[in-house]
């Protein structure tokens, strides 16, 4: 008889939220104690980019596809340098992965890089439940962490909270880097490194510009340093309302092209004097409808956000560097997507053109953002 | 932009007759748009042949033409309902290729109506292999992947031998250039094979041309629905992945969606692809499918065709997603776009969006290869499956064995006891293809195959064969555990392990194993599929089973009716119990109730989520009946459950429900008993004093023997309990009917076979009646135009009935009223009449739908389903024609003189099949039925009707030309005055020697052809088969000989099928046909719709 190497032989584990829910499953990944904010990602395909975006860091990801690992993990799709999820839920992990691009199973790489998850549990359920509750703290545990509820409860409602994090920093590279233009170098871009995937930089090597990756800690001094011949403010986990604006504020006063992605666009919201505020249960998956209110143009994108900026749709709002639209809108609950200055060269979406994971429809604004450049050397 | 205001009328064409290859999924997908249609305001005016369908539902759309799909009635049709535009998208190839040829022949621009939702160009480029492969280099060029399979052009063998190198090496694909259906093409591995089958291919190519392609066999193969609005926005409804790697036709692979094995990366290339073709093809508003290989080694893509229409994959899509694709289709069509169409289970979000699934779907072909057992079953890229069923579950494992179970085909779901078999012999027989090879591997893996060995074997992708190998541990600890604690049993379940199986794992009965689970508390959750993972609020019930934590069933208060669907279309049960099943849900909800449907088809309309107000996604097996029964129980009160109206599959439940407490409502288990037991029926039938053919029932040669014996022969032979004739056979001599008994399978104790006296010359007989207990409302008689011993579901038949008179009527009323009362109908009954001689023999009843309602409500202009499903739940006939939906006086039997006729006829699926060596199968039509599909043709003669349910099914009958007759000894009287008719209307006539001298002796000059085994004349004279071939016949004349000189009949038919001539096979057709070429001949043929033969029956009933 064949023994059997399903993930009943791994150890039990339970999911505990804030309000007392639980869940019972099997250990998957590493075996031991996680807490974070439970957020779910409806993606059916790309963990491997999703585990390793950074704007994913302190929170655990619950995935509504059951089958994740299917493909294993490879050296070529990782979005930075490790997994950051605080926490991984799947419903049906892979036994065996099939891939020819595959050099580990997942299971291998989430153990190795001692990542805590749980899998066998009613994703649905929990989905659901996150829906209608919102997003909240949870707690993963499995192995020698396993206590009685009321403890681990306990342990979760001491965790941090997610509003005021200040987690750029954290997530950030500590030294600045260059990703060099592909062909002929035609720009040159400061990029401020908030959480930064792998992809956004490459799709604008493709365009010919070269990339000056900083640390969140820069300064103007710092940013102009390099030269720039536009500004980038990247993703990123954490409350928007953390982040001090100095540094963005100088691009503004400079008339710098500037272009901002998720974190980069509730920084330039801010600057403009919007405010933030939190989701319920925020936008992650990559099937969001966004439409292009310049052209009515829907396209089909990659979101990872729980803030959004506050502005309003219906009007052009006066700001401190001149009128500002709202670009872009996400069709199924009108939340702000994306802004645009119409006095200088300036703008941002909420969501994630370079995708990784997630359809290449927004691609064009990375277009935009050189023709921007382009104006201001003209 | 909202809808275009220039557009006030839309012609949409239906798809026509079920064939394999475009099924049910057409009239889920047409009903969709016209509904749509007519709720835009616009007026829609609808064509179609198959009254079996919902969208000729007189109701769907303001004018509903039953007429054949062809240019010519269609023409007729514009021109007097002078529609603004046509929908040509959503009615398959048939739809598309007719709106095609009208715009070529310029009758679009003539009566200025306008092609909406795809135009020429487009569907040009779609479907023509060398533009689209232009389609194909223009994309690589713009976006960097997607190619066409490499090919090159050889016109000698060192060409070929070159062409190898270029294409990297072998296998290679032959193909030889302009050959008939293919002839000649192959795969060569090596020189030895590409030597032979080139060098055959080079001499068989008239221009000395073969095509080598590489092989993309063993390759992924995916598929990828997409919709494309006028602002281009275009969106990925849903990604499908193939289990059977390339070289299954997609319509035969079990598939499964999402897509399992592809990276982000690689599935955003597949999309990036798909939308830059539905782009570069002009596909500007509407649905395309597109196909793709992809090289497992290396992540290569190759595009291997699109079809820019509506096609079964996107009905697939849209059940699988709950985003309905043809809906939306049609909103486009008219002008809207993704944006501005609400998600209608979200109700919140639109259209414009990608559909997220938080489960699986497996889709698994059913075929029906026992019915053509000269047929060669392996899978090749032409479809032979004739059916589908989908299942959804929590992961693949459980969807995959739920999907296996609701084929409800003896085997089809995975054994786990027994000697497996060889694990060499297993792996060999797996290499190839074939129905139920999903099984073979089953087994080779239990005989201990390597994940390795099962992959080289059959290239099915490692994580599949992984997921096959899980299911089999699971049985194996089912096997191994002491006892079944709940951990283990729910463990099982989760992987979607019926109770049957694991009853047969553990030597236990299945009501036991039942028993254990619920006193263990393991029970499934209902969950909802919901576009979008449960990102937002789900408006629509649409559940699926899943051994999980929660449920989503909500409370009601209304009492719901439960109906059971027919599963899977095979052939014998397809879409005319859908159509009951779907009308009794309309009826009932009318009538206050909450209608919950059951099925898991997903070609049909009745698993589309707007037709019930719930719907169960599910197996139709009494364990899965049984949980959803409970779970809607536990959400309020119950009324009943339906078995009547889908065929035998609910049917063979009703008892066992009942046993379980289940309110099965309508006819009684215990009545379904007394017409389906011959013992029980025998006395129904004593009782009434009603004659039936002798016969008896045996369990053994020798008591078969003695029947036959005793009735002599020909004496019919049958398992009983089976539909649509399965295993029937006229056997002549007792050699035959031993060969029979030992080769049946399924005679046993409990089911016996029939032995029934053959009634030579009989005319059949069907009528479908309602019965409420006190009440007979007789629906209508049907006159079989073939002999009895023919099919019913094979034979063409006439409503109302040509040559019987008002006191046939009477009698087949009397006795089917004593019938209905005898067995304790509450309902619908359908029953089979013989007249011979002056006897009305009962040959059988059925108390349930039969295939012909739809056909009867449609002629007769009464909704006979919808009347059962109320009757079943108390209403009596008195009470539903004073409510207007029975007519308030007569009924029927009672048709006004001038009512019109319905001639129904069948289609046979004879070219879809060759044998193991490549030639076709036979087509001579028995008491085994083979039909999949259905055509009515409606007019005020029987000639005209007759002539236009061939136009449907078969193409126009020739008013001119060659016809050529043979036929039996026994026929020969009979086909003097027909062909009389024929010479009357100028046609030459053909005839072997034997059928001319009759002929000649009577005056009819006939020219004597040589047979086929005669072989060519020593002067180069034709024989009949190589004429057929050359196109020198234009109707063909050959009832079978019964065993001698049935080769010669042979090579006619299917060279009559090769070349589509028409082919009658009875001297009744026959007679027929001389009708209909009579009436084609004499004036014009008109066209009428389904809503004025409706005013016009129901003026002259009220006169």
């Amino acid at each position: 008889m064949t023994i059997s190497t399903r993930g009943a032989a791994k150890a039990p584990a339970v999911l505990v939220l804030e309000d007392g829910r639980s869940f019972r499953g099997r250990a998957y990944g590493a075996v031991g104690e996680t807490f974070g904010e439970a957020v779910f990602n409806t993606g059916m395909t790309g963990y491997q980019e999703t585990l390793t975006d950074p704007s994913y860091h302190r929170q655990v990801v619950v995935m509504t596809a059951p089958h994740v690992g299917n493909t294993g993990v490879n050296d070529e799709d990782d979005e930075s340098k490790k997994i950051w999820v605080a926490g991984y839920v799947v419903r049906d992990p892979a036994r065996v992965p099939s891939n020819w691009r595959s050099s580990r199973s997942l299971d291998e790489q989430l153990t190795e890089q001692g990542i805590v998850g749980i899998s066998g549990i009613d994703t649905r359920a929990l989905t659901r439940h996150l829906r209608e509750r919102g997003a909240m703290r949870v707690g993963i545990f499995s192995g020698e962490a396993l206590a009685d509820e009321q403890t681990l409860l306990a342990r979760v409602q001491e965790a941090p909270q997610m509003v005021g994090a200040s987690l750029a920093a954290e997530v950030s590279t500590d030294a600045s880097y260059v990703v060099p233009a592909i062909g002929e170098k035609k720009f040159t871009v400061a990029a401020i490194d908030l959480g930064i995937k792998g992809m956004t930089p490459h799709r604008m090597a493709e365009r010919g510009i070269e990339v000056h990756v900083l640390p969140a800690t820069a300064t103007a001094e710092q940013v102009y340093a390099v030269a720039p011949d536009g500004v980038f403010l990247s993703n990123g986990p954490g409350d928007p309302s953390t982040v001090d604006l100095t540094v963005v504020k100088a691009v503004l006063d400079r008339r710098t092209p500037l272009f901002g992605i998720c974190f980069g666009n509730q920084i330039l919201g801010r600057a403009l004097g919007f405010g933030t505020y939190k989701l319920k249960y925020g936008h992650r998956g990559i099937n969001q409808p966004v439409q292009d209110r310049t052209t009515g143009k829907v396209e089909v994108t990659a979101h990872n956000h729980g803030f959004a900026v506050d502005a309003p749709l219906d009007k052009v709002s006066e700001t401190p560097y001149g009128r500002a639209e709202v670009s872009h809108v996400c069709l199924n609950d009108d939340v702000v997507e994306g802004l645009q200055l119409l006095d200088q060269p300036a703008f941002s979406v909420q969501y994630h053109p370079e995708a990784a994971a997630g359809p290449h429809d927004a691609a064009y604004l990375f277009d935009r953002f050189v023709q921007l450049m382009e104006g201001q050397r003209a | 932009m909202p809808k275009r205001t220039d557009i006030q009328s839309v012609l949409v064409i239906g798809s026509g007759p079920i064939v394999i290859g475009q099924a049910a999924e057409f009239d889920y997908s047409g009903t969709q748009a016209c509904r749509v249609l007519k709720a835009e305001g616009l007026r829609v005016i609808l064509v179609n042949s198959n009254p079996a369908t919902i969208m000729t539902d007189p109701e769907i759309a303001d004018a509903t033409y039953v007429e054949p799909i062809t240019p010519e009635f269609v023409e007729k049709i514009i021109a007097k309902e002078r529609p603004d535009a046509l929908l040509p998208t959503l009615g398959g190839q048939t739809a598309l290729n007719t709106a095609i040829s009208m715009h070529e022949q310029g009758v679009l621009e003539k009566y200025g109506v306008e092609l909406i939702g795809a135009n020429v160009e487009a569907i040009n480029k779609g479907e023509d292999r060398d533009l689209f492969k232009g389609v194909v280099e223009a994309v690589k060029a713009k976006i960097g992947y997607g190619e066409s399979a490499r090919s090159v052009i050889c016109h000698s063998m060192d060409d070929v031998l070159a062409g190898v190198e270029t294409l990297g090496g072998y296998p290679v694909v032959v193909r030889p250039s302009f050959t008939m259906g293919g002839a000649g093409s192959g795969f060569a591995h090596n020189e030895d094979e590409l030597r032979r089958i080139a060098g055959q291919g080079l001499t068989l190519s008239p221009t000395t041309e073969v095509l080598l392609e590489e092989s993309i066999l063993g390759w992924k193969e995916y598929e990828l629905e997409l919709m494309r609005d006028k602002n281009d926005n275009v969106v990925v409804v849903c990604s499908i992945e193939n289990f059977d790697p390339m070289g299954v036709h997609t319509g035969d692979s079990i598939t499964v969606a999402p897509a399992m094995t592809l990276t982000d990366r690689e599935y955003q290339r597949l999309r990036d692809v798909g939308i830059a073709i539905i782009r570069e093809v002009g596909v500007d508003t509407g649905g395309c499918n597109i196909q793709f290989a992809v090289n497992p080694d290396d992540g290569r893509i190759i595009v291997i065709e699109m079809n820019p229409r509506v096609s079964r994959s996107s009905a697939l899509a849209s059940k699988a997603t709950g985003f309905p694709i043809a809906k939306i289709a049609a909103r486009l069509a008219v002008g809207y776009t993704l944006d501005e169409i609400p998600n209608d289970i979200t109700e919140k979000t639109p259209a414009s969006f990608e559909p997220t699934l938080d489960y699986v779907v497996v889709k698994v072909p059913r075929f029906a290869f026992e019915k053509f057992p000269l047929a060669d079953a392996t899978l090749t890229t032409t479809m032979k499956s004739v059916g589908e069923a989908m299942a959804i579950g929590r992961n693949f494992t459980e969807a995959l064995q739920k999907a296996l179970r609701s084929l409800e085909k003896k085997g089809s779901q995975f054994a786990f006891t027994g000697e497996p078999g060889d694990k060499a012999d297993l792996l060999e027989i797996a290499k190839v293809p074939t129905d139920g090879r999903i099984n073979t591997v089953m087994q080779a893996i239990r005989a201990g195959a390597t994940p390795e060995e099962v992959f080289d074997a059959t290239k099915i992708d490692p994580w599949f064969v992984d997921q096959m190998f899980l299911i089999k541990e699971h049985a194996d600890e089912l096997a191994a555990a002491e006892r079944l604690d709940p951990e283990l049993l729910a463990e099982a379940k989760r992987h979607g392990f019926s109770d049957a199986q694991i009853a047969g794992i553990r030597g236990l009965r299945e009501d036991v194993v039942r028993e254990v689970r619920h006193a263990l508390g393991v029970r499934p959750v209902y969950k909802t599929v919901d576009t979008c993972a449960a990102e937002f609020a789900a408006k629509t019930p649409y559940f699926y089973s899943s051994y999980d934590q929660e449920s989503e069933v909500a409370p009601r208060e209304k009492p719901a009716v439960i109906i059971l669907g027919s599963g899977p279309n095979r052939i014998g049960q397809g879409i005319e119990f859908d159509y009951s099943c779907v009308h009794a849900s309309f009826a009932l909800s009318d009538a206050g109730y909450e209608t919950v449907m059951v099925n898991c088809n997903p070609e049909t309309v009745s698993t589309d989520y707007d037709t019930s107000d719930r719907l169960y996604f599910e197996p139709l097996t009494l364990e899965d009946v049984l949980e959803i029964v409970h779970a809607e129980t536990l959400a309020g009160p119950i009324a009943g459950v339906v078995v009547q109206l889908g065929g035998q599959t609910p049917l063979g439940l009703a008892q066992a429900l009942k046993d379980n407490g289940v309110p099965v409502v309508g006819t009684p288990p215990e009545a379904i008993h007394a017409a389906e037991d011959r013992g029980a029926f025998g006395r129904v039938l004593a009782e009434a004093g009603l004659p039936a053919p002798k016969h008896g029932t045996a369990t053994t040669f020798d008591e078969a023997k003695a029947i036959a014996d005793e009735i002599g022969y020909p004496v019919l032979v049958r398992p009983s309990y089976v539909l649509g004739g399965r295993g029937m056979e006229i056997v002549y001599d007792e050699t035959r009917l031993s060969s029979y008994i030992a080769e049946s399978t399924e005679i046993s104790p409990t089911r016996p076979v029939l032995v029934d006296r053959f009634l030579d010359d009989a005319i059949e007989i069907d009528v479908d009646a309602l019965y409420d207990g006190t009440e007979l409302y007789l629906g209508g008689v049907m006159e079989h135009i073939e002999e009895a011993g023919i099919h019913s579901g094979d034979s063409a038949c006439a409503l109302p009935p040509i040559t019987l008179g008002g006191f046939d009527i009477k009698r087949l009323r009397i006795s089917t009223e004593a019938i209905a009362k005898g067995v304790g109908v509450r309902g619908l009954i359908n029953i089979q009449f013989a007249m011979a001689g002056d006897i009305l023999y009962v040959l059988e009843a059925n108390p349930r739908a039969s295939r012909t309602v739809p056909f009867t409500s449609k002629a007769t202009a009464v909704p006979l389903a919808k009347a059962a499903a109320r009757i079943s739940l108390g209403a009596t006939i008195a009470e539903l024609r004073a409510e207007g939906m029975l007519p308030k006086t007569g009924d029927g039997g009672t048709l006004p003189l001038d009512a019109p006729i319905s001639v129904k006829e069948a289609v046979m699926p004879w070219s879809r099949f060759r044998d193991i060596q490549g030639r076709g199968v036979d087509t001579v039509l028995g008491p085994e039925m083979r039909s999949t599909g259905e055509v009515m043709g409606i007019d005020s003669v029987f000639g005209t009707a007759y002539a236009k349910s061939q136009a449907g099914a078969y193409g126009p009958l020739p008013t001119k030309g060659r016809a050529f007759i043979s036929v039996a000894n026994r026929d020969k009287r009979s086909m003097i005055f027909p062909a009389r008719e024929l010479v009357a209307h100028g046609f030459e006539l053909l005839a072997t020697s034997g059928t001319a001298e009759v002929l000649r002796r009577n005056g009819i000059n006939a020219t004597v052809v040589r047979k086929q085994s005669e072989g060519e004349g020593p002067n180069g004279e034709k024989t009949i088969v190589r004429l057929i071939h050359d196109g020198q016949v234009d109707l063909i004349v050959n009832t079978p000989y019964g065993t001698g000189g049935r080769l010669d009949g042979y090579e006619i038919r299917t060279a009559a099928v090769a070349r589509s001539v028409p082919c009658l096979t009875t001297v009744q057709a026959l007679a027929a046909a001389v009708q209909g070429i009579d009436a084609l001949t004499h004036g014009d043929v008109g066209v009428r719709s389904l809503q004025e033969h409706a005013r016009h029956l129901t003026a002259a009933r009220e006169v």
